[in-house]
């Protein structure tokens, strides 16, 4: 009964993957588009709790082996405990592991509203689109960085986000964050939500703040209790459900 | 009456492409016969009648909706039908609206693989009354140019190694040239030229040559067997020298040399071909023994100059690993050559035009960061040269990257690669159209883009330079100066080079941008 239910086993389910192996492979076949460590290049950055085309574990494997017409081959060359592994440490990359966080979510959650996050994030459809969206915020990062982003803000600020103070021709500044730019525009979105466009050939200045974040520190404005319960409600945030 | 006159005006009237209409494209500069409009790979139109003055009004006549995305195709115009090529698809479209004529289609196989590269196709070639496209699953297909319909198909090579093709044919007297792509699985890389009325192969020239040729003892292991040196970028060619001359790509495994000691000729050269034998008169080689992925797979730019006091028929070539280079065509002698773009991988080029390689640069276990990244200073898109400005405009990308090298084990159809790069972030690299004095590459101006872009230049006449950005920006700037006169947010990244042709005598200049190709006129 014990050898039937191990074949079973054997046969029915995908083989799991060694995210190590995973990593090697990756380097050899997928960094070429996907950069050495899966930040991306000519193919999306892979740090991401969601991927686009593979909702779940089942759906990667087989996008893997099987590629992404027309724009991704296929690793037909892959066996399925290759590719498992492969899926295994892309999984991995845009996730941390669950973990035992200090605090208290329940009342982290009541800090998160009376200490005004909402009026700059949103969690599950609930507050405002300025700052980072937080619903899974702690399936990507783990708790000391949460913790760090809090109290020291600028300390790493997210990919992809950036301040800019604008001075135009005409006498004029605004600041805010950077929506689009290219070569002869760029679209910001100050605190208060509004959007502003620009021709380049109007500004006299440019001011690209990296590194600078709108988010105040709360290093003052928490108690000690306060911070390890906000940081243990985010990290409870792990998606959607 | 006046019914009868429109009707005339708008009749299409096709009329056969033989290779003295090519050889002679200046004699008709409202056509865009071949790839770079002439054999030259100038990339430049004799039409001026859009000018600094008036290109501000510039406005879209028509676009066109190509089936897929990241469209790279540089159409060809031939009396009033516009040819435009997508992946293993080809249509002739009315220039005065941009209808279709006719299209043809050859389906992709299941099992093919793309390895290295998209699936992409950058135009088509014409000779007497046939269009010649290349196909992803490596097949030459010579089409009807009135019906589309096929005359003939040859297989250049079998696609499941990993051979595929992208580039636009080069049709020259009586033969069609093709290269191919691959170099990321560990082809052996060949030129080849077909006859353009049987299909029958003329000739082969392999880029990497076997046992007993000679150049074979660049490769001192069996690493020539799966050396790469793919040919994925059309080429020029000299009407008068008869020299067909065409970029060869890198060798492979890209970024782990360990398996191929040696300078691994022809990788990232540039070689020049009899025309009617394919035998190698010369070749030059850019980055020997590469590591860094950098084909020479570029248009090579021909034309005549002044070198220290001596008028020589000369070729110029804005490289992948950020060098310009000058050579005399008819020897290969190199005559000058300087950085365009920032490199940190030498410190200069030697007397014979050989990189002077600073030590520890090679991709590495825990990374090397260098410039360029591996996509080059520039890549594919085409370079553009000006006889009236008598300047060299190239599309650079400054941007370095950390190279990694791993382990590389070669199977038939897969990734042959060994290692990657890790890319710097986007707000710590550029682009740029820079403009080059054509016998030396000094830098006469720049204009700054916001990202490295993936297009190419088109110079006129009217003294403009036309490219476009990855942020949907197609933009003229002033020859002379570089200044920004004019841009279009097109709404999809641009990755194609663009033309400039006539309707009705009036000047109009077509670019793909992604999805879409525009024709825009004043």
């Amino acid at each position: 009964m014990l050898g039937l239910s191990y074949l079973w086993a054997q046969t029915t389910l995908d083989p799991p993957g060694d995210p190590a192996w995973g990593k090697k492979l990756f380097e050899s076949q997928c960094a070429l588009c996907h950069g050495q460590t899966g930040t991306g290049g000519r193919g999306p950055n892979l740090h991401r709790p969601k991927l686009d085309h593979a909702p779940d574990d089942g759906a990667l494997r087989k996008l893997i082996s099987e590629g992404i017409n027309p724009e991704m081959p296929g690793a037909w060359q892959l066996s399925a405990r290759e590719v498992a592994s492969v899926a295994a440490y892309v999984r991995a990359l845009g996730t941390v592991p669950v973990e035992p966080v200090a605090g208290d979510p329940g009342r982290g959650a009541k800090v998160y509203l009376s200490k005004g996050c909402v009026g700059c994030h949103m969690i599950r459809g609930e507050g405002s689109g300025y700052g980072p969206e937080l619903t899974g915020i702690g399936a990507r990062r783990n708790a000391a960085y949460l913790r760090e982003s809090v109290v020291a803000p600028e300390a790493s600020v997210p990919e992809g986000f950036l301040l800019v103070e604008v001075a135009t021709n005409a006498g004029t500044t605004e600041r805010g964050v950077r929506l689009n730019e290219d070569t002869f525009s760029i679209q910001l979105k100050d605190a208060k939500g509004e959007f502003h466009s620009y021709r380049k050939a109007d500004l006299k200045d440019i001011r690209k703040l990296r590194g600078k974040s709108p988010m105040p520190s709360y290093a003052g404005g928490l108690t000690p209790d306060e911070l390890t319960d906000l940081v243990a409600y985010l990290a409870s945030l792990r998606g959607q459900s | 009456m006046r019914r009868f006159i429109l009707l005339l005006c708008t009749s299409v009237v096709f009329a056969q492409v033989p290779f003295e209409r090519i050889v002679n494209a200046d004699r008709e500069p409202g056509n865009w016969l071949t790839y770079s409009r002439n054999y030259q790979g100038h990339r430049y139109t004799p039409l001026d009648q859009i000018t600094p003055a008036n290109v501000a009004g510039l406005k879209v006549k028509w676009a066109h909706q190509f089936p897929t995305g990241n469209n790279e195709v540089s159409p060809i115009v031939v009396d009033n039908v516009m040819f435009v090529t997508g992946p293993n698809e080809a249509e002739a479209l009315d220039v005065h609206t941009g209808r279709s004529l006719w299209k043809w289609k050859r389906p992709i196989p299941e099992d093919y693989q793309n390895i290295g590269f998209g699936r992409v196709n950058r135009g088509a070639a014409i000779l007497g009354d046939k269009l010649y496209v290349a196909t992803l699953d490596c097949y030459l297909v010579a089409l009807d140019a009135k019906s589309g319909q096929e005359r003939w198909t040859t297989q250049v090579a079998d696609y499941k190694p990993g051979y595929s093709m992208t580039m636009a044919p080069l049709a020259i007297k009586g033969k069609v040239v093709v290269g191919i792509s691959g170099g990321e699985a560990g082809i052996r890389g060949f030129i080849d030229a077909y006859d353009a009325k049987t299909g029958q192969r003329s000739w082969r020239f392999y880029t990497i040559p076997g046992p007993g040729e000679p150049g074979h003892d660049s490769w001192r292991s069996d690493g020539w067997k799966t050396g790469g040196g793919s040919t994925w970028v059309t080429g020029s060619y000299d009407p008068q020298l008869n020299l067909v001359y065409w970029g060869v790509g890198n060798p492979g495994p890209d970024w782990n040399g360990d398996s191929r000691p040696g300078d691994n000729l022809y990788t990232c050269s540039l070689v020049a071909l009899d025309g009617d034998t394919g035998a190698l008169r010369w070749h030059f080689q850019f980055t020997p023994h590469d590591t860094h992925d950098w084909d020479s797979t570029h248009v090579p730019v021909i034309f005549d100059g002044e070198i220290r006091g001596k008028a020589r028929k000369l070729i110029g070539v804005a490289n992948r690993n950020a060098f310009y280079y000058v050579l005399d065509r008819q020897s290969g002698e190199f005559l000058a050559g300087k950085p365009y773009a920032k490199q940190t991988w030498a410190t200069g080029l030697d007397d014979r035009g050989r990189p002077m390689v600073v030590p520890e640069t090679e991709p590495s276990e825990k990374g090397t960061l260098v410039w360029p990244n591996l996509n080059g200073a520039t890549v594919w898109f085409s370079p553009s040269y000006s006889p009236k400005a008598g300047l060299f405009y190239v599309a650079v990308r400054e941007t370095g990257a950390t190279y990694y090298k791993r382990e590389a084990d070669y199977k038939p159809g897969t990734f042959f690669a060994g290692g990657g790069q890790q890319e710097l972030p986007n707000d710590d690299v550029w682009g740029a159209i820079k403009a080059l004095e054509p016998t030396t590459g000094r830098q006469v101006w720049e204009f700054r883009l916001l990202s490295p872009p993936w297009a190419g230049v088109l110079s006129t006449a009217g003294g403009l330079v036309f490219s476009g950005s990855n942020e949907g920006n197609f933009y003229a700037l002033d020859a002379k100066t570089g200044e920004p006169l004019w841009d279009f947010q097109t709404g999809g990244p641009i990755g194609a080079n663009p033309i400039s042709f006539n309707i009705d005598g009036r000047q109009h200049i077509a670019i793909a941008a992604n999805r879409v190709l525009y024709v825009l006129g004043l």
